[in-house]
């Protein structure tokens, strides 16, 4: 456990995470460096998605440890003791990173401003006014201005997708997940949801992306991991990991994706 | 295309719109009107017929005692329904809880105050005083139980604590229909446990708790009536108390029924537009029954 959380935005090391008999993650170590875009690719059940949830709490992990903007996740550490954080401590922790889900989830009993100030509003007790100023600006970069007023029933999946996304960018992340961001999507608007994406990459934000959209990875992302049975099996800048795979398993990834 | 619907019956399209369209009968509706008009005909003609003056109904309607007791009747209905509610919510949190203790209190609570006869319950916050004879701090503030549990108190205790065991279970279920992802999201937008069920979840669920809280009201309306056996004056027991003396059985209970659907008519208004407000993001506000697409299906 001697990873080196000091100039990483993210360092997970040896993280096991069981779901009963099943090990959705099997020694994983990974080290994010701020300012990058990595994407995580995979079949499903590779562990993909459980990483990144562990990566937010919303899993606990069983072994190793993760430390996120330099923190240790989840507990304290005191002497030689690994106490375990209160809610409302491991809510603050979650600060740090924004999540933007395959579903959207967002609230659907609030408009879509609503939902962009609930949390600047309600979590860290900014003034409204204040939060609905920097709402609508937000909802300019998304392209959806005109929206403000609606509920999410009311929108099609990507204008959700993009809601969701400043909804997350709402709270000022130092870095952004992502958990199959367009496979929810009918395929005609996945480009709109992609290309909000890109703008926030190009602003330089620090993202994790789980995704199958390989096209966008290859484009957009600093480095690709590919995992698979709950393990890394490659890494490396997207021109290496995606045209030029060394492992057999990514060959037969990447082959049977683009088929 | 449309020459080939036709064939093999002899006509084509152009010729069916020709016909005369005869709508389907429904026989059975008219047998069933006039059985239930032949019904209601008789019962009329008993209630006619009977002793019954409805002087005395119209004279009663509107006595000092029977509003006084009406008046009764719906303020021990919300402050019951407000305790129960309070109590439901809470109990429902805490058997959601992770915390074993938090969760075993309310089992014990459900079970308790699920598992006996409400009129015991009353019987037994009436007799308080035979099992806690003060109650308050010892030693700094004490009263007397048969002082401060009057027949209002045994009540408002007894209805509303058995409220609150089966409001709980209707909340647990409220907060189970909303979806986690919910939940997921408003964690990682750095909400608390408690913080995530009041903005978020609870008033979701609420869609799904007002229309059993909503029967539960109206039933409520109705069981303050067995209130009457620790002699708390509500509507019907002051309507027993007056035909005790005049003999007019019929005639009061005529007036305390009258009573009964006017509240209970009135609540159900209260409850349509509140159902409105509560599905507030669902595409629809006026809470007909449909079916809802969710949202990304």
């Amino acid at each position: 456990m001697n990873a080196s959380p000091a100039n990483a935005i993210v360092a997970a090391a040896n993280v096991t995470k069981r779901f009963g008999d099943l090990r959705a993650l099997n020694n994983v170590s990974l080290t994010i460096a701020p300012g990058t875009v990595q994407c995580i690719i995979g079949p499903s059940g590779s562990g993909k998605s459980t990483l990144l949830r562990c990566i937010n709490q919303l899993e606990k992990i069983d072994q190793g440890a993760i430390w996120v903007d330099g923190q240790l996740i989840g507990y304290r550490i005191k002497g030689d003791e690994l106490h375990e954080l209160s809610d409302a401590e491991i809510a603050r922790q979650r600060l740090s990173t924004g999540m933007v889900f395959q579903r959207f989830n967002l609230f659907n009993h609030m408009t879509v401003l609503e939902n962009i100030i609930e949390g600047p509003v309600t979590v860290l007790r900014r003034p409204r006014q204040e939060a609905i100023a920097e709402a609508e600006k937000l909802l300019a970069r998304v392209g959806l201005s005109e929206k403000r007023n609606a509920y999410p029933i009311e929108l099609s999946g990507g204008q959700q997708q993009r809601i969701a996304i400043a909804r997350a960018l709402a709270m000022k992340p130092k870095l952004m997940l992502f958990d199959e961001p367009t496979s929810a999507l009918d395929p005609e608007l996945v480009g709109e949801v992609l290309a909000v994406m890109r703008d926030l990459a190009a602003s330089g934000m620090t993202m994790i992306v789980v995704t199958h959209e390989l096209g966008f990875a290859r484009e957009v992302a600093t480095d690709v991991v590919f995992m698979d049975k709950g393990e890394i099996v490659e890494r490396g800048p997207p021109n290496a990991v995606l045209v030029a795979p060394q492992q057999a398993r990514t060959r037969d990834f990447i082959a049977a994706v683009l088929k | 295309m449309t020459s080939a619907v036709g064939i093999g019956i002899g006509r084509d399209l152009a010729g069916i719109a020709g016909l005369k369209l005869v709508p389907r009968r429904y026989y059975g509706r008219w047998v069933a009107a006039a059985l239930i008009i032949l019904v209601l005909a008789w019962v009329m003609k008993a209630f006619a017929e009977g002793q019954i003056d409805w002087k005395v109904v119209g004279q009663f309607f509107t006595a000092p005692a029977i509003l006084s007791g009406l008046v009764n009747t719906i303020i021990m209905t919300v402050c019951a329904m407000a305790l129960g509610v309070a109590l439901g919510v809470i109990f429902a949190i805490m058997y959601m809880s992770p915390n074993p203790v938090l969760r075993g209190v309310a089992l014990f609570y459900i079970w308790f105050f699920r598992g006996t006869p409400l009129l015991l319950q009353l019987l037994l916050w009436f007799n308080l005083a035979l099992v806690f004879p003060t109650i308050g701090i010892p030693g700094l503030v004490e009263w007397r139980t048969i002082d401060v549990i009057g027949p209002f108190m045994a009540t408002l205790l007894g209805l509303g604590m058995n409220q609150g065991a089966y409001t709980a279970e209707v909340v647990r279920g409220g907060i189970l229909s909303v979806d986690v992802g919910q939940t997921e999201a408003a964690k990682s937008i750095g909400m608390t446990r408690l913080t995530t069920l009041r903005r978020i979840v609870l008033p979701q669920a609420m869609r799904v708790i007002i229309p059993p809280v909503g029967n539960e009201v109206i039933s409520m309306v109705k069981l303050t009536s067995i209130a009457s056996v620790i002699q708390f004056s509500e509507i019907l027991r002051n309507a027993q108390t007056i035909y005790y003396a005049n003999a007019r059985v019929i005639e009061l209970l005529i007036v305390a029924a009258g009573w009964y659907l006017i509240v209970v008519t009135l609540l159900q208004i209260g409850q349509f537009f509140l159902e409105r407000f509560f599905s507030k993001g669902r595409g629809d506000r006026r809470t007909k029954p449909r079916i809802v697409e969710e949202a990304g299906a």
